[in-house]
């Protein structure tokens, strides 16, 4: 689905990734867990071209899209659910999901909005809130939006950054219950938490991002019981015997 | 059958990918974990950030069996001894040994590639598992165990040796499957014939052997002998201990679990990559080895690579049967030893030329060693007590060196042949 060799990208005179390479196979939910400023964010927006990539390669579904512009990998089948949701606050829930079936829109016409079915199928509640103005919901919310909004393009690939930024606990347990049911119904997720521990209880597979560099990967359970990734990132104190 | 399909059958580009990931965090870790790496980096102005491409495997630097020894116990650890839950060390009777360590994860992985091989070998979780590799530092007897409790197989960690109990056990317990060096499955034959154990009435089917060189000749005789399909198996506990490859139904050649193992075949001269298929020097770097990662390690086994696809579907490279060696280690009795212990021996022994002759042959089913050591003349004009004298004190220190028993010939000065550049120190009549 997605393979990546020795991307590497920055701002400015700043290089952010060095010789990152990763891949998510069809079918799985691979997450990526890393401290601020490891290059998270850099490398998701990376992929989407909204940041060009300085060395590497980047292909999806077996097409290079190093090069490629934002709106053409969208066409091509990825993504984005963005940090902090950026839903259009003064649409309704309607319009955001709508737009976001733009790109198959132009290919399909109205037909493409037929997936807003299935999007209310998985988000009951933007089914009761469709002609609300998105501004006006919950966080949670917002962030079923965002999610259903990704999902309208049907993308081959969906890529979240920090879902579970800013919800209560109950709304995070529930977000990734859905990134889970996403799994199910055979999407293919990338994502990116600093909630490590339950992202990497939802994935197949994780890798762990350290300054710009990836330091070690493997199944999510091997990385759990990882001492390393647990002192850093899954609050485990130095002892280790939490 | 597989074991874990999704891996073992992998496309190779897919393979390719995974391999450069691990590799490029395995770089990243030792650089940041192991000084030896650090410095050996360094050294040869190496930037392991700068790592692209498998193709570029040859920049990297070997690790070797006396790096391992230089680091004695645990120098070479990624990881503080408190995320180690397992230690293996090689034979430590030559005070050469070498110490390997695992996390719960390199245990986790080692049985799942364990019980890949114990898979293809035919082995079900219906299968009652004879263990009869020694158990403790050795990497064989664990290895398997764990790998075969993996599979859910009934496992019997009878251990090695005491041959009339392994024979009582295999009937009794209704052994499906034994795992053992094949010399010893074939002294167990042997002894079955001579007890006129009725071998049909067995329920043993499969048989797993590693642990030293064997043959097709040993193959055939040891599935006539024990009604077993005989499979081959490769490990080093310097890389992880058995579980490095093993051989498929096809058995022709084993399969290299190249998700976790990077292999090369080098030329032990040249150091330069062999073409491909070509015989060689087997180099190994490991991919996903946590407390012990090996960088390029010369496993000093000779093989070359099969070249093709194995019908069995595997997509993971096969080498062939280990032939031999680069350095001239020989293994007599399952006991590793180097002409050069000998040589320390004689030399600290007065009375002795520094020529001598190791010649091993195998008596039955069993190694016999014999060193031939040229005297000084004087001692053989001498009474025979004294040559008896002198050939007891050698076998003695002989055998405390070694740890294993040999015999002793002393014969006249200069008539052990003599060599242009390298001696012929070895003679090694066994036929596999």
């Amino acid at each position: 689905m997605l393979k990546i060799k020795n991307l590497e990208s920055g701002y400015g005179k700043i290089k952010v990734l060095r010789k990152i390479s990763l891949h998510v196979d069809k079918g799985e939910i691979v997450t990526l867990i890393g401290a601020n400023g490891a290059g998270k964010t850099t490398l998701l927006h990376t992929i989407c071209g909204l940041v060009p990539a300085r060395h590497g390669e980047i292909h999806l579904q077996g097409r290079a899209i190093e090069r490629a512009r934002p709106e053409n990998i969208v066409a091509m089948g990825c993504s984005l659910v963005p940090e902090g949701r950026q839903v259009f606050a003064t649409m309704t829930v309607r319009e955001n999901l709508t737009l976001g079936a733009y790109v198959r829109y132009r290919r399909e016409g109205k037909k493409a909005l037929d997936e807003i079915d299935y999007i209310y199928d998985l988000f009951p509640v933007l089914k009761e809130r469709a002609g609300q103005l998105a501004g006006t919901l919950s966080g949670g919310e917002q962030q079923m939006l965002a999610m259903g909004r990704a999902l309208m393009a049907r993308p081959a690939l969906i890529m979240m950054d920090e879902p579970s930024t800013g919800l209560a606990p109950l709304i995070v347990k529930n977000i990734f219950s859905i990134i889970t049911r996403l799994k199910k119904a055979g999407n293919t997720v990338l994502l990116i938490e600093q909630n490590a521990k339950a992202a990497l209880r939802v994935a197949d597979r994780g890798y762990v991002l350290e300054t710009g560099k990836i330091i070690v990967q493997g199944p999510a359970a091997d990385l759990l019981s990882n001492r390393d990734v647990q002192r850093a990132y899954l609050g485990r104190d130095a002892g280790g015997r939490s | 059958m597989y074991w874990q399909k999704d891996k073992e059958c992998m496309p190779r580009e897919e393979l390719e990918q995974l391999q450069l990931e691990r590799l490029q965090s395995t770089l990243f870790r030792v650089a940041g974990h192991v000084p030896f790496y650090r410095r050996k980096f360094r050294d040869i102005g190496l930037d392991p950030d700068g790592f692209d491409s498998l193709t570029e495997l040859a920049n990297l630097p070997f690790t070797t069996k006396q790096d391992l020894r230089d680091n004695y116990p645990y120098g070479l650890f990624a990881v503080p001894l408190r995320e180690v839950v397992r230690v293996h060390s090689s034979s430590g009777t030559t005070g050469q040994a070498t110490v390997v360590g695992y996390t719960k994860n390199d245990l986790k992985n080692w049985s799942d590639l364990v019980a890949r091989i114990l898979t293809a070998a035919g082995v079900t979780d219906d299968d009652v598992v004879q263990i009869a590799f020694g158990y403790g530092l050795f990497t064989g007897g664990f290895g398997l165990h764990y790998g075969a409790e993996r599979l859910g197989a009934s496992v019997i960690p009878i251990s090695s040796g005491n041959t009339k109990r392994q024979l009582q056990i295999m009937r009794d317990f209704k052994t499906t499957a034994l795992v053992c060096t094949p010399s010893y499955a074939l002294l167990l034959a042997d002894q079955m014939i001579e007890q006129d154990i009725n071998i049909n009435a067995l329920p043993l089917r499969y048989g797993l052997f590693g642990g030293e060189p064997w043959s097709e000749a040993m193959r055939g005789e040891l599935e006539d002998k024990l009604h077993i399909r005989a499979t081959d198996n490769y490990g080093l506990s310097e890389i992880m201990g058995p579980g490095v490859a093993g051989e498929c139904p096809e058995c022709r050649g084993l399969h290299i679990n190249e998700d976790h193992f990077l292999a090369e075949i080098i030329d032990p001269d040249t150091l330069e990559p062999v073409a491909d298929g070509e015989a060689g020097e087997l180099v190994i770097t490991t991919l996903t080895k946590e407390a012990f990662p090996v960088i390029r390690y010369r496993t000093r086994d000779l093989t070359r690579f099969i070249t093709g696809r194995c019908p069995c579907g595997r997509t993971f490279r096969r080498m062939e049967r280990v032939f031999g060696r680069t350095d001239d280690m020989l293994i007599i009795k399952g006991v590793n030893v180097f002409p050069s212990q000998i040589e320390q021996v004689l030399f600290e022994i007065e009375g002795t030329e520094p020529h001598y002759q190791i010649v091993v042959e195998r008596q039955g089913r069993l190694d016999k060693a014999t060193v031939l050591v040229e005297v000084v003349e004087s001692i053989f004009f001498d009474q025979m007590k004294k040559q008896r004298d002198l050939i007891d004190r050698i076998k003695r220190r002989l055998a405390a060196e070694l740890g294993i028993g040999v015999d002793v010939k002393l014969v006249e000065e200069k008539t052990i042949e003599r060599f242009e550049g390298k001696a012929k120190r070895v003679i090694d009549k066994r036929r596999l």
